[in-house]
């Protein structure tokens, strides 16, 4: 039993230069990261962006075309080495969960465990599935386990050999909204509770935000940002970062000395950045109505939505052609077609150039 | 408004018309039984004692050995082709399906050539050795058990390289990785998961490899082999004892119903298997160096054996005989039968096909499928099984015809059914409907319901709609269908040789002929004729397989395994998918 409660010998992992190549597209684009022992990361990012290359890079599923791949400092990939999958000592959770169908459960988390007697494998195996609560489906085939089942079961079978680190691939987009966060939950509980290093991929930046230590956000084959979940929220890199945490307003605008004008008020220019245009960025909760006259621009309420928690108003700005959104407390809204006035709350505003965007 | 809305009397029209074909699919084999029942009189204890347990005991052997063989060769050729790149692999793709382009019993008759003491090997062989005594030279009789195993197997296996390689290319390939990061090496990979995953499509492919082995009468013959097959022939040909022949295919039709019970067993648990999930193909292993020579030449074997060596020999004996003595007029009227043949029975086997199709896709009970899986029966009943069902039914219905005529206007027309090659016909539909109702069925399969309803709702009739949408979308897969139906027809040998009138011979028949008795005349002719129109759907599957190599999505490999159902007509994997 004790083989599988106690803590596993969590790796670090460190990419250098990390480059892949399809024929003539660049799926992942001079990436290094660094993930610390028993550190959670999340690489976020639109399909398509390359993070489950690079997931699949680390696994060793797929063979860099540059860079260097290393797990706990041992070099597992790189212009001269190459070690397969089955020797990396690495977990892998897939989004569809890969469970072998023609095996039953228990047969499935046995799996990984071939290289120890019998009966040691299936103690271990019966002690992993019972931690996540399924040592009653052990005899069972995975068709016949639910969707969030088969998920345990998928991170039952990966953590079994005590893997240095567990990559989990969209491990919770086939699971319902109602169940995805209890199992998140659990997961990360059971993956703090063993202290292990997780390279987690997903396209969802409230999940990401929910359990990485550090987000590595992703574009066109390139990490554009790396940080504490808070560090991206808040201070953006770029307009596509912004974008990606929030559903930004957005006003184009010209910087002039440092400073940028709109009707919303005047915002301090990037730094670094001269002259030109740029685009000033603010999110629906930034905003605020006042009675028309006493904020820094009136308009004209277009219309009002409850969504729950919040409710969520667009407005036509006096000097602006596109209207904004505007987050209210539940229910304490203008209605459509009320002239108001629109304060800015935080003076969080994000401007970034507009050039290379 | 409701009532012709959704059709209720339309579909009763389609679902009688497919009753009515089920039945007449059904009737050589319920005939069969009858005929069986009325006992053979004395003849029985004679075939009790001496044929049966003998024809038993060669066909067990046979198929055991067949189904060992094709099972070991077609699942490593497909693990190779999946899991292994290779200089020259391209070829590969398709010349690994060539096999399917040479019947059995042309392969038969190339090797007992080929391999002859004065033939070109052995001669070849002696010269080498310096051994001028024809018989100073050991050589393995192909004559023999072994030798029709080794040859059927060969000829056979490119059934379970195709199912299984089908599998190998769909299974998500996440499943195989899964594995490797659970630290499994290749070997163990292959052996705990690919191959169990891909167990129930070696035994679709196993068991339709067994069916055409257990179909075969030449290959058999020529090799000594007394299987049922043979034994239903010459107690029909020699001993003109129907009932006893029909007794021994009785004892055929137990087999045949027994492998396919024992292919369904195999893949009792498919439905679970093949829900894997989103298939993304894992990059193939390169292999260099000595490895790509080894990978090479064992992949070279079974193209040379099954297709090379004897399609080679035939043809150039072909035209040596073409140069020496032209091409003969019997040749020349033989083409004309066996086209003829063929066509009217793909113009009859693709009718019928698509009324059962479309009758299981119209009627909302599972009547309709169910019908269609019995229409599709016919696939299964070895062609001498099939002939010695029809001859009764046939014969009577001939005699009551020519009677009644003569009876009432005076004339004598003769056996107006066997005669016209009626019977032959029927036979051909019976087998191959199985080819055109799974080919329009997977087409069917493929065109959204919302198409009918949009029809309609549009304001046509059931028959309109069928009209104007489903028969111009249908028409590839009829054409196809259609295609593959006629290629074989017009290989088909054993109905031929018990149902074709009387001095009507198609280049199969001839070949029989020539190979029975000895000779080697034009048969080389017939059989080139045979192998150039057998690759006609080997250049279409290749095709299919080629376009999915270059698109490389997962749509890919259904296409693939599409082709191998129209190929094959296996009409249960159809369903699977039409219904999933």
């Amino acid at each position: 039993m004790s083989d599988f409660t106690k803590a596993l010998a969590a790796a670090s992992l460190d990419l250098r230069g990390v480059r892949q190549t399809f024929g003539a597209t660049l799926a992942v684009d001079d990436v290094s990261l660094t993930v610390a022992p028993g550190e959670t990361v999340c690489l976020l990012g639109h399909s398509g962006c390359g993070k489950t290359t690079l997931l699949r890079m680390v696994a060793g599923l797929e063979r860099p075309t540059a860079g260097q791949v290393s797990l706990d400092g041992r070099e597992v990939a790189g212009p001269s080495v190459f070690v397969p999958p089955e020797q990396r000592g690495v977990g892998l959770m897939f989004q569809d969960y890969a469970l072998f169908p023609h095996l039953t459960i228990l047969e499935n988390v046995t799996f990984g465990l071939a290289r120890l007697p019998a009966a040691k494998a299936r103690a271990i195996a019966e002690a992993a599935l019972a931690r996540v609560g399924l040592a009653r489906y052990a005899g069972d085939y995975p068709h016949m386990l639910s969707g969030g089942e088969q998920q345990r079961v998928a991170l039952a079978r990966a953590l079994a050999p005590q893997p240095g680190i567990l990559l989990m691939d969209e491990p919770f987009s086939n699971l319902d909204q109602r169940m995805r966060e209890r199992i998140r939950e659990e997961t990360m509980a059971l993956l703090r509770e063993k202290g292990a290093t997780v390279l987690v991929v997903t396209h969802d930046p409230v999940e990401a935000m929910m359990i990485a230590d550090r987000i590595a956000l992703m574009r066109s084959g390139r990490i554009v940002q790396a940080g504490a979940p808070r560090d991206l929220y808040e201070r953006p890199a770029s307009l596509f970062a912004a974008r990606f945490f929030c559903d930004l307003n957005e006003i184009a605008a010209v910087a002039r000395d440092g400073r940028v004008e709109t009707p919303l008020g005047v915002f301090a220019a990037p730094q670094g950045a001269g002259d030109g245009d740029c685009v000033v960025g603010l999110r629906p909760g930034d905003l605020t109505f006042v009675a028309p006259g006493s904020g820094v621009v009136d308009g004209v309420v277009e219309s009002h939505r409850f969504l729950g928690d919040f409710d969520l108003a667009t407005v036509v700005l006096d000097g602006l052609d596109n209207p904004l959104k505007i987050r209210t407390l539940p229910g304490k809204g203008p209605s459509p077609g009320a002239r108001v006035g629109v304060a800015v709350v935080h003076s969080q505003a994000l401007v970034f150039s507009a050039a290379g965007h | 408004m409701g009532r012709s809305f959704f059709g209720g009397g339309g579909d009763r029209g389609w679902v009688v018309s497919s009753a009515v074909v089920s039945v007449l699919v059904l009737a050589p084999v319920v005939s069969l039984a009858v005929i069986a029942a009325q006992g053979s009189g004395d003849l029985w204890p004679h075939i009790l004692a001496f044929v049966l347990p003998d024809a038993l005991r060669q066909t067990v052997v046979l198929l055991l050995g067949v189904g060992v063989l094709v099972v070991a060769l077609g699942a490593s050729l497909a693990w190779v082709m999946t899991a292994y790149d290779f200089p020259g692999r391209r070829i590969f793709d398709w010349a690994l399906l060539l096999p399917l382009a040479t019947p059995t019993y042309i392969v038969a008759y190339a090797y007992l050539d080929l391999l002859h003491p004065i033939g070109p090997v052995q001669s070849g062989l002696r010269a080498l050795l310096g051994i001028s005594d024809p018989r100073g030279l050991w050589f393995p009789e192909v004559r023999s058990m072994a030798g029709c195993i080794l040859l059927l197997s060969f000829v056979l296996y490119p059934y379970v390289y195709l199912s299984t390689r089908a599998v190998f290319l769909m299974q998500a390939s996440s499943l195989l990785e899964a594995s490797r990061t659970l630290g499994a090496g290749r070997w163990r990979m292959f052996f705990r998961v690919a191959l169990p995953l891909a167990r129930p499509a070696i035994a679709v492919g196993a068991s339709l490899a067994l069916m055409e082995a257990l179909n075969d009468i030449g290959a058999s013959e020529f090799l000594g082999v007394r299987t049922l097959s043979v034994s239903i022939y010459s107690t029909w040909i020699n001993r003109s004892n129907l009932p006893g022949a029909a007794q021994i295919a009785l004892a055929m039709l137990v087999m045949v119903v027994s492998l396919v019970l024992l292919e369904r067993w195999a893949r009792r648990r498919q439905r679970y298997v093949s829900q894997a999930q989103r298939a993304r193909r894992a990059a193939p292993v390169q292999l260099t160096g000595w490895r790509a020579v080894v990978a090479v030449a064992c992949l070279s074997m079974p193209v040379l054996i099954g297709f090379a060596l004897p399609a080679l020999h035939v043809g150039a004996e072909a035209l040596k005989r073409v140069r020496f003595a032209g091409v003969s007029p019997e040749i020349w009227q033989e083409i004309l039968n066996t086209v003829s043949m063929a066509a009217v029975a793909t113009v009859a086997a693709v009718t019928l096909g698509f009324i059962v199709a479309y009758a299981a896709r119209l009627s909302r009970a599972p009547v309709g499928g169910a019908l269609l899986r019995v229409a599709s029966l016919g696939y299964a009943v070895p062609g001498t099984v099939l002939a010695i069902g029809l001859m009764t039914p046939i014969f009577t219905l001939d005699n009551l015809i020519a009677d009644g005529l003569e009876a009432v206007f005076g004339v004598s027309v003769g056996l107006l059914i066997s005669g016209s090659g009626a019977a032959l016909v029927y036979a051909y539909v019976v087998r191959f409907l199985a080819i055109s109702a799974g080919g329009v069925e997977s087409g069917l399969a493929k065109l959204s319901p919302s198409l009918d309803s949009a029809a309609r709702a549009l304001g046509e009739t059931p028959g309109g709609a069928m009209r104007r949408v489903h028969l111009p979308l249908l028409r590839p897969a009829l054409g196809a269908a259609a295609l593959l139906v006629f290629v074989d027809c017009m290989k088909e040998l054993p109905a031929t040789l018990l149902l074709r009138p009387l001095n009507f011979e198609t280049l199969a028949t001839h070949l029989y002929g020539e190979a029975a008795r000895g000779t080697y005349e034009d048969g080389s002719v017939a059989a080139a004729c045979i192998i150039l129109v057998g690759l006609i759907p080997v250049i279409i599957l290749a095709r299919l397989g080629r376009r999915r190599q270059f698109s490389h999505d997962a749509k890919g490999p259904m296409n693939e395994a599409m082709a191998r159902e129209m190929l094959l007509g296996d009409p249960t994997t159809a369903r699977g998918r039409a219904t999933s």
